[in-house]
């Protein structure tokens, strides 16, 4: 069904036909023409971000909380570059959407015209695929390529650049068909003899642990449902990566919490001592693996991922498996049961046990406190005040972000939206608008720090404007915590420029935006504080002030194996836990 | 306690293993950005690129073949295969000096100047070597040689001493042995 209309018009009924509800832009001279389009439509929802940064990372926020290809709008030159680092966000924890920027005129192209830039050149590295569209007859089907290369395979962020004069252009629209690429075609079913000693290997394993990742999340609810049922009817235990939290649920007693820098003993020390990793959706990056030379070592690794690239980049494994984490899974459940494998039963109850003396090292035990809110302990509160809920949480990027990793709990996926691949503050507030726009009735938190949340801190407009009741809530320790803590750690307590003098009052903040703000500095108090900021209908900044010198703890300094792990004082010693006791820095 | 050792954050050298040299053959939708793609992930992520050719070889079904001669280690020789096939408009990759017996030849434009018994060896050379004479003048040649590029590079140390003025090299191109394609 062909229909003729404007280069604009088919972007907006691309969308449409894509299933875009919502579209996070922020107008300008070289979109125009689509933001005429949006005006005489209601299929398409627009959300004016108050930055572009702000609209890639809500973007991110509502694509990572409903699987869906989320999608962006922005104009040429400074609204592109603006996007840039919400695009690379998004390309290092693989999550889907099409930001649609605009470009001067085809005819001015490379003349340096008035807000135009290399918007190719600049986002080609930092985007999974992109397209400058010259001719208005490609953009129906480039339109439609770019959702699908978005959300197949490895997810990623694709650009398409439109051209104002193209966006004028009249031509032929059609809607969105079965052969949506001429080339790209990702592999899902993993080989089959390759899951088959994989299974072999699993049934002779002493000591085994699956490491899991984002990859699980983005593979579907039915991923991690398979999971579920693989770990439980293996009986081996379980860890991941700080994006595939939520994967497996926290509650159950086979879960060893997250591994890696920040990790718990007990995750990091099964991955060490190991005998078979089965390694799920996740890309043994430097956070996960320490030192590369002294990872996992006298290990068997199996590695299942969906891009061939990730396998063998930095480990290499024994049994790669390319494929979709669900396709592979579910592979690998029917052959476990279908031979009736189990594992060696005695030795797995011994690696257990030895798995349940780490585990009795407490490792993110703290101080407390009775007259200054520890970190941990707001996590802990907030977590207690709803847990019961449906709640998705958000973060900045710092110490706050490693301690909600630790102590708020995720029981299901897509409930965690946090930046772990670029590390960038200032996603956690923008996702959190787009979460809460794709989740209009569940509650939404921003767990910030104070240095983070400002750098996006206008998107509280945004929230505002569109009742979005988000709540943000700060960990207020005034210093750029993980950085004075590498500086306390590693370069002799010369706490060079990390402490934030002068910061906002907070409160004041929030009213000067029209929403709410809640201050709370003592631990008798933060029950209740927290208690109002979930009952609030609107927007909250929540200015909780804590400890200002508390360290994250456990911590691998980079560079470093995992059984060379700094623990907080607070954590008990148990003489017998470990072999590797002596290497093990407490 | 404190930790042993140096205090540096920064993760130990990786153990160095053999660098070796392959030829990886392309196959891509011939668009507008594709070779800045190929380029920009060589450079992005740190691989070498000792030779690169290009050229539309199917013109009805817009395709283009590309030859990177590279070198690294058999990791990350593996490593640049599996991130060129993530290129979206990249169609396949072959690692030719893994996928069994291939050819694998170069083209150059030689330009040498001299005059008498110099002229004459230069002459003598080129016929030894099935080097074509495609532009004289009484004081020069401009020679052209086709072959693997340690014939090549033999012929072009040959003339350097003779008078070599400037080369001109296309970089290795290369097809499988036998009926089968690519
Ligand atoms: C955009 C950006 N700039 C710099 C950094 C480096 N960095 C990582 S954590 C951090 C401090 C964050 O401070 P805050 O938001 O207060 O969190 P805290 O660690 O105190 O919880 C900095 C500067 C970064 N991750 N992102
Ligand atoms: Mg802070």
């Amino acid at each position: 069904m062909m229909k003729e209309m404007t280069g604009a018009e088919m972007v907006i009924q691309a969308l449409a036909d894509q299933g875009v509800e919502d579209l996070f832009g922020y107008p300008g001279g070289a979109v125009l023409p689509i933001y005429d389009a949006l005006f005489h439509q209601e299929k398409v929802r627009h959300i004016l971000v108050r930055h572009e940064q702000g609209a890639v990372h809500a973007a991110e926020g509502y694509a990572r909380s409903t699987g869906k290809v989320a999608a962006v709008l922005v104009t040429s030159g400074p609204g592109a570059t603006n996007a840039v680092t919400g695009l690379t966000d998004a390309l290092m924890d693989s999550v889907p959407l099409v930001c649609i920027t605009g470009q001067v005129p085809t005819h001015l192209i490379g003349n340096d015209a008035f807000q135009e830039c290399d918007t190719v050149g600049i986002t080609r590295p930092c985007t999974k695929h992109n397209y400058l569209v010259k001719d208005v007859a490609d953009l129906p089907r480039v339109l439609h390529e770019a959702f699908y290369v978005a959300g197949s395979g490895r997810p990623g962020p694709v650009v398409v650049d439109i051209p104002k004069d193209v966006q004028f252009a009249k031509g032929m629209y059609f809607k969105p068909n079965d052969f949506p690429h001429k080339g790209y075609r990702p592999k899902l079913k993993g080989d089959i003899d390759k899951i088959k000693a994989a299974i072999e290997l699993m049934r002779n394993a002493k000591r085994p642990v699956f490491y899991t990742g984002g990859g699980v999340i983005n593979s579907g609810r039915e991923a991690s449902h398979l999971l579920r049922e693989l770990v439980r009817v293996t009986g081996f235990p379980i860890t991941s990566t700080l994006l595939g939290l939520g994967a497996f649920p926290a509650a159950d007693p086979q879960w060893l919490g997250m591994l890696g820098m920040h990790g718990t003993y007990e995750a990091n020390l099964t991955m060490h001592g190991c005998d078979l990793m089965i390694c799920v959706g996740a890309r043994f990056e430097d956070r996960i693996t320490g030192r590369i030379d002294a990872f996992a070592p006298g290990s068997k690794k199996i590695h299942i991922d969906i891009d061939p690239s990730s396998i063998n980049k930095n480990v290499k494994v024994d049994i790669p498996i390319i494929g979709d984490c669900a396709h592979v899974l579910e592979d690998m459940l029917r052959l476990w049961r279908s031979s009736a494998a189990v594992a060696d039963p005695a030795a797995l109850k011994a690696w257990w046990a030895q798995i349940e003396k780490w585990r009795g090292r407490k490792s993110l035990a703290y101080k407390t406190s009775s007259d200054i809110i520890k970190p941990q302990y707001a996590i802990e509160r907030l977590y207690a005040a709803t847990r019961d809920r449906d709640v998705y949480i958000t973060t900045e990027v710092g110490q706050h972000q490693m301690w909600a990793a630790q102590f708020f709990r995720f029981e299901e996926p897509n409930r965690w939206m946090t930046s772990g691949g670029l590390g960038t503050m200032g996603y956690g507030l923008p996702a959190a608008v787009g979460v809460q726009r794709a989740h209009p009735d569940s509650l939404v938190i921003d767990i910030a720090g104070e240095a983070s949340v400002l750098m996006t801190m206008q998107e509280i407009s945004t929230a505002v404007q569109y009742r979005l009741p988000i709540k943000i809530f700060i960990l207020n320790n005034q210093y750029m915590g993980m950085v004075r803590q590498w500086q306390e750690l590693l370069h002799g307590g010369r706490y060079s420029e990390s402490y934030t003098e002068a910061l906002p009052d907070f409160v004041k903040l929030a009213e000067a935006y029209h929403a709410v703000g809640i201050r709370c500095d003592k631990p008798s108090e933060l029950d209740a504080a927290i208690k109002h900021m979930i009952d609030v209908p609107k927007p909250v900044i929540f200015d909780c002030v804590v400890d200002p010198a508390e360290n994250c703890f456990p911590m691998i300094p980079s560079g470093r194996a995992h059984n060379e792990m700094l623990l907080s004082d607070a954590a008990e010693s148990i003489e017998d836990a470990i072999t590797e006791e002596g290497k093990v820095m407490v | 306690m404190s930790m042993q050792a140096s205090t540096s954050h920064y993760p130990a050298a990786t153990v160095s293993q053999r660098v070796e040299q392959h030829t990886l053959c392309v196959l891509v939708d011939n668009e507008p950005g594709v070779l800045a793609r190929v380029i920009g992930l060589f450079s992005g992520r740190g691989y070498n690129i000792d030779s690169l050719t290009v050229s539309e070889t199917e013109h009805e079904k817009h395709l283009s073949r590309i030859t990177i001669v590279t070198r690294g280690t058999p990791m990350v020789i593996e490593q640049i295969k599996n991130q060129l096939e993530r290129i979206v408009p990249i169609h396949r990759v072959i690692d030719m000096t893994l996928a069994g017996p291939c050819l694998q030849r170069e083209l150059a434009m030689v330009k040498v100047r001299g005059k008498g018994e110099a002229r004459m060896e230069a002459l003598r050379l080129s016929d030894a070597f099935r080097a074509r004479v495609i532009d004289a003048t009484t004081e020069s040649f401009v020679f052209e040689i086709t072959g693997a590029t340690d014939k090549i590079d033999s012929f072009i140390n040959l003339m350097l001493p003779i008078g070599l003025v400037e080369v001109a090299r296309t970089g290795v191109v290369a097809i499988g042995r036998g009926p089968d394609g690519m």
